[in-house]
């Protein structure tokens, strides 16, 4: 598979190596907002826009540093790279929907330190992406990412009425949840050929 | 597991002074994995060998230990707006380090670990640790707070590593455990098998912790 197509690519990166349910990047937002539909939904739109505007960023630094001969600067710079997109997008959230703000709380500045987005901009220069795939790469990642938040969220507000033995609730809870979806996630490893 | 709820002798002696209590917090009291639930990303992905587990284990202590020593020492010279910031630059600093002495080391384990020693950057535990206690405390107790952390960190990543392994491939830093005819538990080696193997240690925890309130 020298050359993939977009298609695939963006199939890949949300359904087949979801980010959640198969690399496990994005664990702590997933964990932690994941109670409430809605938010959950937010969250994941907020996600996408800054996984989408830090993989261009990515892209251009990375071709910068190597046409520098500084590798060994990729990560220092990726990092702050996100870090000013997260407080761009918090900047603009405060504005435009306080209650939303609200609602993501302490959630919103760690995007930050959201193992996704740096994940993101790992894989798609570790794979050589161009500028296209890197957006239709972070587009699907995005994608991914909201789909298994949604997933869990609905899952758990029904939950919230099931009788469960005390020692269960909480986290592990959600972890077996997201287990038996990660499961059922390895059914379209076939998609794409 | 046995060996740290019984906290007699040895546990007990330590436990008197402040700063042995500072270095066990982190081991069990407030492990970092299974009480705070923090640094999730590494310990589900890279648990499926033992082997991996301790290799990120001892990674991330080395950056926690180094990055704590240093936002501790430069604590009164950070101006608050831009803490986090500076955080993490040090933190990604160490990080790069690590990365490439793994790269020196074995070039196997690099490529078995992957994208996910650089992704320590965005263990939350280590950023925790760094706003909540190495930038209010000595050099000295960061560094023993590092140390507990770390140690306990590893720990929980083995304590993964190991029954997955162990299930997952039969095997054990991969020796071989069992005679022919072990059916492995593929699905342990696979992302499903770390979401169960984790709900199931917290689990367990859960249940300790409400055996010592009942009793």
């Amino acid at each position: 598979m020298k050359e993939e197509s977009l298609w695939y690519i963006f199939i890949n990166a949300s359904l087949i190596n979801n980010f959640v349910l198969a690399y496990f990047l994005g664990i702590c937002p997933f964990l932690g907002v994941s109670g409430k539909l809605e938010t959950a939904t937010k969250m994941g739109g907020a996600v996408t826009f800054v996984m989408l505007i830090s993989s261009v960023c990515a892209y251009g630094i990375n071709a910068f540093l190597i046409a520098v001969g500084a590798p060994f600067l990729q990560l220092i710079s990726f990092i702050v790279v996100i870090a000013s997109t997260v407080q761009l997008v918090e900047m603009f959230v405060r504005k435009m929907s306080p209650a939303l703000f609200r609602a993501l709380g302490i959630f919103l500045p760690l995007i930050t330190t959201n193992c996704a987005i740096l994940g993101l901009a790992l894989f798609q220069t570790q794979k050589g992406y161009g500028m296209v795939e890197s957006l239709v790469y972070a587009l699907g990642a995005g994608a991914g990412f909201t789909l298994a938040l949604v997933l869990i969220a609905g899952l758990r507000e029904r939950l919230e009425f099931a009788e469960v033995p005390g020692v269960v609730k909480g986290t592990a809870l959600t972890l077996l949840i997201a287990g038996i979806l990660s499961l059922s996630f390895m059914g379209f490893a076939g998609l794409g050929g | 597991m046995n060996k740290h709820t019984d906290k007699s002798g040895f546990f007990a002696a330590l436990e008197d002074s402040s700063s042995a209590d500072t270095f066990l917090r982190g081991l069990w009291k407030d492990n970092p994995v299974f009480v705070q639930v923090l640094g999730m990303c590494p310990v589900l992905a890279v648990t499926n060998t033992s082997m991996n587990a301790l290799a990120m284990g001892l990674a991330t202590a080395f950056v926690l230990l180094m990055s704590n020593v240093l936002v501790s020492s430069l604590r009164h010279f950070i101006p608050k707006q831009v803490r986090i910031a500076s955080y993490i630059l040090i933190i990604a600093t160490f990080v790069t380090i690590t990365d490439y002495a793994i790269m020196a080391i074995s070039v196997e384990l690099h490529k078995s670990l992957g994208a996910f020693i650089s992704l320590i950057v965005v263990n939350c535990l280590i950023l925790s640790r760094a706003e909540a206690f190495a930038s209010k405390n000595t050099v000295g107790q960061s560094m023993l707070d590092a140390l507990g952390m770390g140690v306990g960190f590893t720990f929980a990543l083995l304590c993964l590593g190991v029954v997955r392994e162990v299930l997952g491939s039969g095997s054990i830093f991969g020796f071989g455990l069992f005679p022919d005819g072990f059916q492995n538990w593929i699905v342990m080696i696979l992302p499903a098998g770390g979401f169960f193997t984790l709900a199931i240690w917290l689990l367990l925890f859960n249940i300790l912790k409400q055996k010592r309130a009942t009793t």
